[in-house]
């Protein structure tokens, strides 16, 4: 009996196969969503929502929004823009548990579309996040937040929002492709997505930092997408006029287009190499 | 024939500073049981790596199933199975979740998948626990599984990496039988081991590695006759006479004489095996020295490795009574 499956030949059923491949990827985490309903609703659900009702109503009584506005709706474009930083550590804890017990290996030594392991984790943690996005939408709705520039601007936003968290995928991918040996590195990593949200404006206006803090604030990556969020939602900014601010949503574009270009040829790279 | 479904030459792969393959020549016939034995860091995992396409060797030559393993990866990977020191299966999904998921990536339309998902569970003996997670298998289910998963397109050329590396002396039975069974249909099978015993049990060659090249190459017989042909073991009553015993029997013999305190055994290479037994019983008894059983025997692998390699054997698994701890004699 022999099931020696042959590897495509032309351009298109190459593209076919590594699509094929990617679709199987992508199913083993939708497997793993049905398998474990509780882990996946604490990890991705549960987890922002406490955020949202600890930041909203335990802290939110002494924050006061520069420029005015009410601080639930200053604070829930940072929740989205947070869940999306969360995000990383996922990745990197998936993909670091397949390199570290040999899933990855297995895969590599297959007749697989190189592209298709790194790919379908990539749409599987898509899928997770636009999940993820839609519940801690319907919960901002519950406290009282609401869009209020109309649904044009308001899929605009939340579009900026996975296109950050798309960019995370690969920063993921590649920091668990290269720390699968360290588990304590894994778990720094993870520890570090906190200190990165509160080096930025999800939780707190920069303008209330002092100035060493801000422009550290301003130019981080998240930044830019929470304040295209806000202005796109209609939200309070929290006024804080500078240049990067001002041009919040071009640089929601560039700045996970640049993480795309440094991260997703390095992921492929590690991919291609891993052993060591 | 003389077509060989592993062949390479000159395989060299340093990392770092440390050289994992220092020239590798290997040359494994169609359907044979290969056993690539060597202790840690012998270069045997290294050697599966370039030979499975993970890892690009530095220089020298590679051909699995007759395709060069660096330009012709893709060909390689249709036709080779992988089952690496990890059972490298998905713990969450269940046992033909897990199949199903490995022989869609190979490319079957999703009906042959879990045809031959059932086929292989009931091959491997996983049907009654086809439907749990994989997390709640016993280590030996794990690694069938982990086989079963190498099998899915019934390969050319098999490795597997240490396949019972972690196990129970029950769960290495099951994964030998199932390998002897996998061997049985005409798969080619590169099996590397630190356990001596399961190279004996399961390969038809062996090739002994350290330092990542080839330091003796044949069958087990072989390799044992390479250790310097038969031994005598005698068991003493005193543990006390041992060393004289000892003193007495390498003067008389020129030989190496090993000696075991705990079981109170001496080990004597032999040429001529009677003539040598007489003699070392008149010896004794010459001494006064009873001995309590004596032995004349082959030497084991173990002996042969360390013959080979100048190192301690670094396991000699549970299922082959091992000499324990020989010492040299103290002078």
């Amino acid at each position: 009996m022999t099931l020696t499956p042959a590897p495509p030949g032309t351009l298109h059923s190459r593209l076919a196969w590594a699509i094929t491949d990617a679709w199987v990827i992508t199913c083993r985490d939708l497997a793993h969503w049905a398998r474990q309903p509780g882990a996946v609703i604490a990890n991705t659900l549960l987890f922002p929502i406490l955020i949202v009702l600890m930041f909203g109503y335990l802290l939110g009584g002494a924050m006061t929004v520069p420029g005015g506005g009410d601080y639930r709706d200053f604070l829930m474009p940072g929740m989205f823009a947070m869940t999306m930083v969360f995000g990383i550590g996922a990745t990197l804890a998936a993909v670091s548990a397949d390199a570290a017990r040999g899933i990855t290996d297995r895969f590599r030594s297959m007749p697989m579309a190189t592209s298709a392991v790194i790919a379908g984790r990539a749409a599987a943690d898509m899928l997770n996040s636009a999940a993820a996005l839609a519940v801690l939408t319907g919960c901002g709705l519950m406290v009282g937040w609401h869009p209020h520039r109309g649904a044009t601007r308001a899929v605009a936003a939340l579009a900026l929002l996975l296109l950050l968290r798309f960019a995370f995928v690969w920063t993921g991918i590649y920091l668990g492709l290269t720390y699968y040996r360290n588990p304590e590195a894994v778990t720094a990593a993870r520890t570090l997505e906190f200190p990165v949200g509160f080096l930025g404006n999800p939780f707190v206006a920069i303008s209330t930092m002092p100035a060493w803090l801000s422009a550290i604030a301003q130019w981080n990556p998240l930044s830019s997408t929470v304040s295209a969020a806000r202005q796109l939602f209609g939200d309070p900014t929290g006024s804080h006029p500078s240049w990067i601010t001002d041009h919040a949503v071009l640089m929601a574009v560039a700045w996970p287009l640049l993480l795309i270009a440094v991260f997703f040829p390095l992921s492929l790279h590690r991919y291609r190499h891993l052993s060591r | 024939m003389g077509t060989s479904a592993i062949a390479c030459e000159g395989l060299c792969k340093r990392f770092g500073k440390a050289t994992a393959l220092g020239g590798l020549d290997l040359a494994v016939p169609e359907g044979a049981v290969y056993g690539l034995l060597g202790p840690n860091g012998a270069g045997k995992t290294t050697a599966v790596r370039v030979l499975a396409t993970l890892l690009r060797p530095d220089s020298g030559h590679a051909r699995v199933a007759g395709f060069d393993v660096a330009r012709q990866a893709a060909q390689v990977r249709a036709r080779i199975g992988l089952a690496g020191q990890n059972a490298a299966v998905d713990e969450i999904l269940s046992g033909r979740q897990n199949l199903v998921m490995f022989g869609r990536l190979y490319h079957l339309p999703i009906g042959a998948a879990r045809r031959r998902a059932d086929e292989l569970l009931a091959q491997f003996a996983l049907t009654e626990a086809a439907g749990e997670p994989v997390r709640q298998y016993s280590g030996g289910m794990r690694r069938r599984l982990d086989l079963a998963a190498s099998f899915i397109v019934a390969p050319r050329v098999l490795f597997l990496d240490e396949p019972t590396a972690g196990l129970d002396p029950h769960g290495r039975n099951e994964v030998w039988q199932t390998i002897r069974t996998l061997a049985g249909g005409g798969t080619t099978v590169l099996l590397t081991t630190q356990y001596l015993d399961e190279a004996d049990q399961l390969a038809d060659a062996i090739a002994v590695i350290a330092a990542g090249r080839v330091v003796a190459e044949g069958t087990p017989g072989d390799l044992k006759s390479l250790a310097g042909g038969d031994r005598i073991d005698v068991v003493l009553r005193d543990a006390g006479d041992l060393v004289p015993a000892a003193r007495l029997l390498q003067a008389r013999f020129r030989a190496d004489v090993r000696l075991d305190n705990d079981s109170r055994e001496l080990s004597v290479p032999v040429t001529g095996r009677l003539a040598t037994l007489t003699e070392i019983i008149r010896s004794l008894q010459d001494e006064n020295i009873t001995a309590e059983d004596i032995t004349v025997r082959r030497p084991t692998l173990d002996e042969a490795f360390l013959y080979l390699t100048g190192q301690q054997p670094p396991s000699s698994g549970t299922a082959a009574p091992a000499p324990a701890s020989p010492s040299s004699l103290p002078r």
